[in-house]
């Protein structure tokens, strides 16, 4: 089922959760809603699900107004963050709810909701915790009983709200590999939120990031992390050096130094942003008049590459972030020669920049 | 050897737990064992007329009736208090918060007084009923009436922390599974509150029982009508028959701990099946 939504608003009191935003999501994708929290993400899901209703704007699903549709009639399967199993019934039972809840007329008889619900738990691996309560399982099985459940009504999109926000680290990981293959097998449209950028890029077809309420990009997760393409998808995806200054020529000044930027279309003296990821950024020694200056604190080499973690300089640091990270390949760190506590200057290739504002 | 059993990370099993047998016996048990000791000194036959007297008997059916029934009613009401004091914000919430500790505070004797008056035939709510030959004051309504206006509070605050703790997740969970408001209610949320609804009642029918202050003034106290069995009680203390008395409060100490028993029971059977005890 595809997903329209169409010029959603919604405040609470005076704060704007969601600003004008519009989203297009094709069928049978597994879309990952990412932002820092407070950007508004769990709102657009909820609001989707019909949980919230947008005080402007309508959501289409499968080419159908459902903006005034309650929850019950919208074929939504929800999964939440805390799982809101229901206590007092086996996992069976919590399994079985939304078939025994149905009209009697489109109720199915008992023995088919047996085997429908045994069939499901088959596909969560978890069919020998049948006649379990929820207070007897780990977090993990918790929240995969929670997506039986969902799957159960045959939705026709599954919207989960940090389903793995409340589980630790270890579980996480399989469990999002677990989420990912289960779509493969099912193909159903999904939509999750998460905060975790790893977890949006790894398991999701397409990412959604939000920001204040607005969307910023929209993209695989190739493009958001190799293409940003405002000011926020780059500073909040993966590691990123941050410069922030004024435009003088061929370079950006930030503080004393000067950083080459190999861009034509600027004009002198606008405020910008400039960013570079590690791995596109260098170490050089010696006064060779560019680059910034930065003290070096540790090598980590604990890894294929080296990770230098540099201290900003004085004036630097008016730029937000006071570290920046570096990545050598042995040969040039052999070539280096680097101490701790030693002042060198850093510079990249491909710097990308925006403008203060935008 | 005192090492190698009970190696507890919690000190002091013995110490509390003597501590709460101590506590209890002097408390509870010796007091109420006073009341069985006195009633066997008379003998089984005058135990037996004493305890199954017509009078009394009727009595017993119209005590613990109608405190079952007053704690029944209070249960459907005190839910909708509750469920309207957590849910909704409204103005003067807290008030209406605070008035419902009030049948607690009153001493019972006021309330009573204040009850017949509201509901004799020319008070201001008796009269109205008046008209239809239905009189409250002086009948076993008038009883029920006091014994929901004291067992009220139990219901709203054995239920209202459940209530504050139950998630609107799982209303929305069952929402989006389809489940109408009705059968959600039925379905999920009732069923979350009934340990906490078990023990009001519980905590309401004791009360009820044992409710002597506020009833006497609006029972009228009719033989085989409206008395109570607290009342019988004092009627024998009065006249000196303190053997008569005890094997009356025998009974009725029985009975009521057997009730008690019965839904303590059924509270820990619903509290299990929630999942929270195991």
């Amino acid at each position: 089922m595809s997903i329209e939504v169409r010029n959603i608003s919604k405040s609470f009191g005076a704060f704007k959760a969601l600003d004008n935003v519009s989203l297009d999501l094709p069928s049978g994708e597994l879309i990952a809603l990412l932002g820092p929290s407070g950007c508004g993400k769990t709102t657009l899901l909820r609001i989707i699900a019909g949980l919230e209703y947008a005080d402007q704007g309508t959501v289409i699903l499968s080419g159908q107004d459902a903006s005034n549709k309650h929850v019950r009639d919208r074929h939504v399967g929800f999964v939440f963050q805390h799982y809101a199993l229901f206590r007092h019934m086996t996992v069976f039972e919590n399994v079985a709810f939304g078939l025994r809840v149905k009209p009697r007329a489109a109720r199915p008889p008992e023995k088919e909701i047996r085997a429908k619900v045994r069939r499901l738990l088959e596909l969560v691996q978890l069919d020998w915790l049948a006649d379990r309560f929820p207070a007897q399982l780990s977090g993990g099985q918790r929240q995969r009983i929670a997506l039986a459940r969902a799957l159960a009504v045959e939705p026709q999109v599954l919207l989960l709200d940090e389903p793995f926000g409340a589980l630790d680290a270890k579980v996480r990981k399989e469990l999002r590999r677990w989420l990912r293959r289960l779509h493969d097998e099912l193909h159903i449209s999904s939509v999750f939120v998460t905060h975790d950028q790893e977890e949006a890029l790894e398991v999701a077809d397409r990412v959604v990031l939000m920001n204040k309420g607005r969307i910023e990009q929209i993209g695989s997760p190739r493009e958001i992390y190799n293409e940003p393409a405002t000011s926020f998808a780059y500073g909040f995806i993966g590691t990123v050096n941050e410069f922030r200054g004024r435009v003088e020529g061929g370079y950006v000044r930030v503080g004393n130094d000067l950083l080459p930027h190999g861009r034509t279309d600027l004009s002198d003296g606008s405020a910008v942003v400039a960013f570079a990821r590690p791995h596109e950024t260098e170490i050089i020694k010696g006064e060779i008049g560019e680059g910034v200056e930065a003290k070096v604190n540790r090598i980590l080499t604990n890894g294929a590459v080296t990770r230098v973690e540099l201290i900003a300089n004085g004036d630097a640091r008016e730029g937000r972030k006071d570290y920046f990270e570096v990545e050598v390949t042995p040969d040039d760190l052999a070539a280096l020669s680097l101490a701790t506590g030693e002042r060198v200057r850093i510079r990249s290739k491909r710097l990308s920049l925006f403008g203060e504002n935008v | 050897m005192a090492y190698a059993h009970a190696r507890r990370v919690l000190p002091g099993f013995g110490l509390s737990l003597g501590f709460t047998l101590a506590y209890l016996s002097l408390i509870v048990l010796i007091p109420l064992s006073a009341v069985f000791i006195k009633s066997a000194g008379m003998g089984w036959q005058a135990f037996l007329d004493a305890a199954t007297g017509p009078r009394v008997v009727a009595s017993y059916k119209l005590s613990f009736g109608t405190s079952l029934l007053a704690a029944a009613i209070n249960v459907v009401f005190g839910l909708l208090l509750a469920w309207g004091l957590v849910r909704y914000t409204f103005p003067g919430k807290k008030l209406v918060d605070a008035l419902i500790d009030l049948p607690f505070a009153l001493p019972t004797a006021v309330a009573g007084i204040a009850l017949t008056a509201i509901y004799a035939k020319n008070g201001w709510v008796g009269q109205l009923f008046e008209p239809f030959g239905i009189k409250i004051a002086f009948t076993p309504i008038g009883i029920l009436i006091a014994l929901i206006f004291i067992g009220l509070p139990f219901i709203v605050r054995t239920v209202q922390p459940i209530l504050e703790d139950l998630d609107a997740e799982f209303e929305e969970a069952a929402a989006s599974l389809g489940a109408t408001r009705l059968q959600t209610f039925r379905r999920v949320v009732f069923p979350t509150l009934l340990p906490a609804l078990l023990t009001g009642f519980a905590l309401a029918f004791a009360r009820a029982v044992g409710e002597y202050g506020s009833v006497i003034f609006i029972a009228g106290n009719i033989p085989f009508v409206s008395e109570i069995t607290p009342l019988m009680i004092i009627t024998k203390l009065e006249q000196y028959d303190y053997e008569g008395a005890t094997a009356v409060a025998s009974v009725m100490l029985i009975v009521s701990f057997l009730l008690l028993l019965v839904i303590n029971g059924l509270q820990a059977w619903t509290s299990r099946r929630t999942g929270r005890e195991a």
